[in-house]
């Protein structure tokens, strides 16, 4: 529930309460200033210039997690894989939780035929794991960074339906939400003010870990060769790359693989970490 | 009260056959979106020298000059009549391709539910027992960690310290079928099934933890201890029995992502089961197959969802 009172302690206070809370939000600004400083060009080398004298460098003072096959920066190629997850993830979960949760709200507040056509699709498109779904529809749309965002996007709206229509379907027989329906209140006041703000919680949570997911996704995708082509660098195309060096140049596999577990377990974090200091009876005091 | 029983049932069959017509469509117009018709993706460059008649010829050849509509229906009557179509780099039928790609997936499927379940289990025993403690942390951190490693970065790792390392890679040497080779066969599912199983340990230890968390402060487990039965007996007979419900939930549900899962293990680990029929057919722009293969997948996906949900209601008298 939405706090208004100023005695009350806003949910920030007990987020950072929690360890996990805390690791959490390290890790995923750590990865965020990785991915912005990658967007400026602030890399300690160019991602894509290849040096063939200093090919499968141990990882160096210059070279700080080594060099690949071509002599190109490991380092600079994960941060730049990094700001591409990073950017997939927030554009398709943005997608997803917006369509998703309208949808969800919609369909539960006015019920009838819309909520079921929405329930129907959603269904349709949980019928499916969600890899290959990602994988038939970037297939078809193609391979640039905003086809795998789309395809990362439907995939995971249901579950944004799934979160918003739930609580929506309590709280719209509430009898306080029934009272001002009496009162002549409009449908869109409703809920804007008393609907949105309660489901609010649960979907922070499910941007946390949709995040996670989206960045799993994509990493996937470009390992299975479907997303970002060649020569540009994507974490999942990086570990991919190094299979078959990895016996011989191990931090060809190191840098990518620890950036991706890195993240994942940030926004898992972040996750557990919400999701106990929104619930108020999860809370440690 | 059977008969309630069997009309739930029947009315869950009935939305289950619902939700897959509706995929059938779905799948339908996400592959015909494609870019890149069959044509130029079995003949390549090629297709540039053909005259605009030969053209036609060969999308009447294929069916693709019907209005899609009309496809679809032709797709999906031949499809229910057991008609997948055909590989047409091959010339195999796709039933056949599928007949021996899908007990590959579905053994693989079985073996990483199994390991994961157990793996899941102990280790959500492991940290529950002492809620806070270290032990109970490096439980978390275990549950954090299968979660966040993505299995191509596992299977990649397991590949490379196994073959390198140890000189051991069964899956370098062709696949055998359990009556082949069984002992080749187990070996050659052994890394994949784990690292699958790995993923489906975190949620089923998470859950685990929980259930067996709720649990212990229930007034029966302090009657059974009171009782003078040893500890061990209320663990296992008592406080694990009475949590098996959310975690035989959660492994249905994690049974069917795992067949997502197998898409990525089954092309490291070079097992030709439907993950790699379908990544195949995608690289050779095969409709037919594609199309037939993901459909196939999705009905596995939605028969396993409702297996659990049925067993779900038989293990749990409560649901109705």
């Amino acid at each position: 529930m939405k706090s208004s009172s100023t005695s009350e302690k806003s949910w920030v206070h007990y987020y950072f309460k929690s360890t996990s809370g805390i690791v959490g939000a390290f890790l995923v600004l750590i990865m965020m200033t990785i991915s912005l400083c990658a967007a400026f060009g602030w890399m300690p080398h160019d991602p894509l210039i290849q040096n063939p004298m200093d090919s499968l460098h141990k990882p160096s003072s210059v070279y700080w997690f080594g060099t690949d096959q071509f002599g190109r920066d490991i380092f600079s190629r994960a941060m730049d894989g990094m700001r591409r997850s990073m950017t997939v993830s927030i554009v398709s979960v943005s997608i997803a939780g917006i369509a998703g949760v309208s949808l969800g709200i919609i369909g539960g507040f006015f019920g009838s035929w819309l909520d079921s056509l929405v329930v129907r699709l959603s269904d349709v498109i949980f019928a499916f794991p969600a890899i290959l779904l990602a994988l038939a529809i970037v297939n078809s749309l193609g391979n640039s960074w905003i086809d795998t965002a789309i395809a990362i996007a439907i995939v995971y709206t249901p579950i944004f339906i799934r979160v918003a229509r739930g609580p929506v379907l309590i709280i719209k027989e509430l009898d306080y939400v029934k009272s001002v329906r009496v009162l002549g209140f409009s449908s869109v006041r409703i809920l804007r003010s008393h609907v949105l703000p309660n489901v609010l919680a649960p979907i922070l949570v499910q941007i946390a870990l949709s995040m996670s997911w989206a960045i799993l996704t994509e990493s996937g995708l470009s390992f299975l060769g479907l997303g970002t082509q060649p020569p540009d660098s994507s974490l999942g195309l990086m570990v991919s790359e190094a299979q078959p060096m990895a016996a011989f140049a191990w931090w060809t596999l190191a840098a990518p693989s620890l950036f991706i577990t890195l993240v994942v377990v940030g926004l898992n974090l972040v996750g557990d970490g919400l999701r106990d200091s929104l619930d108020p009876s999860r809370r440690q005091s | 009260m059977s008969l309630v029983k069997s009309s739930g049932i029947i009315s869950r069959s009935i939305s289950v056959l619902v939700t897959l017509f509706g995929i059938s469509i779905f799948i339908f117009i996400v592959l015909r979106v494609i870019p890149g018709d069959t044509i130029t993706g079995s003949l390549g460059i090629e297709t540039g020298v053909l005259t605009p008649e030969q053209i036609d010829d060969l999308k009447r050849y294929y069916g693709i000059d019907k209005p899609l509509i009309l496809q679809y229906f032709s797709w999906i009557t031949s499809f229910l009549s057991g008609d997948l179509g055909f590989a047409y780099s091959t010339g195999v039928s796709v039933l056949k391709l599928t007949a021996s790609a899908l007990p590959v997936t579905i053994e693989l499927a079985l073996f990483g539910t199994i390991s994961g379940v157990f793996m899941g289990i102990a280790v959500g025993m492991f940290s529950a027992k002492k809620p806070g403690s270290v032990r109970d942390f490096s439980g978390q951190l275990f549950g954090l960690l299968a979660l966040a490693v993505p299995g191509f970065v596992l299977s990649t790792t397991i590949v490379t310290v196994m073959a390198n390392r140890f000189g051991y890679f069964p899956n370098g040497y062709e696949y055998m079928t359990p009556w082949e080779d069984l002992g080749m066969n187990l070996q050659q599912m052994l890394f994949p099934g784990i690292v699958l199983g790995i993923a489906v340990a975190a949620p089923v230890m998470r859950t685990t933890r929980s259930a067996l968390l709720e649990t212990v402060d229930k007034d029966f487990i302090r009657t059974a201890h009171g009782k003078g039965l040893k500890a061990k007996t209320v663990r296992y007979r008592h406080i694990l029995r009475n949590s098996l419900i959310p975690i035989v939930t959660m492994t249905g549900i994690q049974f069917g992502y795992l067949l997502g899962g197998a898409v990525i293990v089954e092309k490291i680990f070079a097992l030709p089961g439907m993950g790699r029929q379908i990544l195949d057919a995608i690289n050779r722009r095969e409709y037919a197959t594609v199309q037939s293969s993901i459909m196939i997948f999705a009905i596995l996906f939605v028969t396993i969802n409702l297996v659990t949900d049925l067993v779900y209601r038989r293990v749990d008298p409560r649901i109705k």
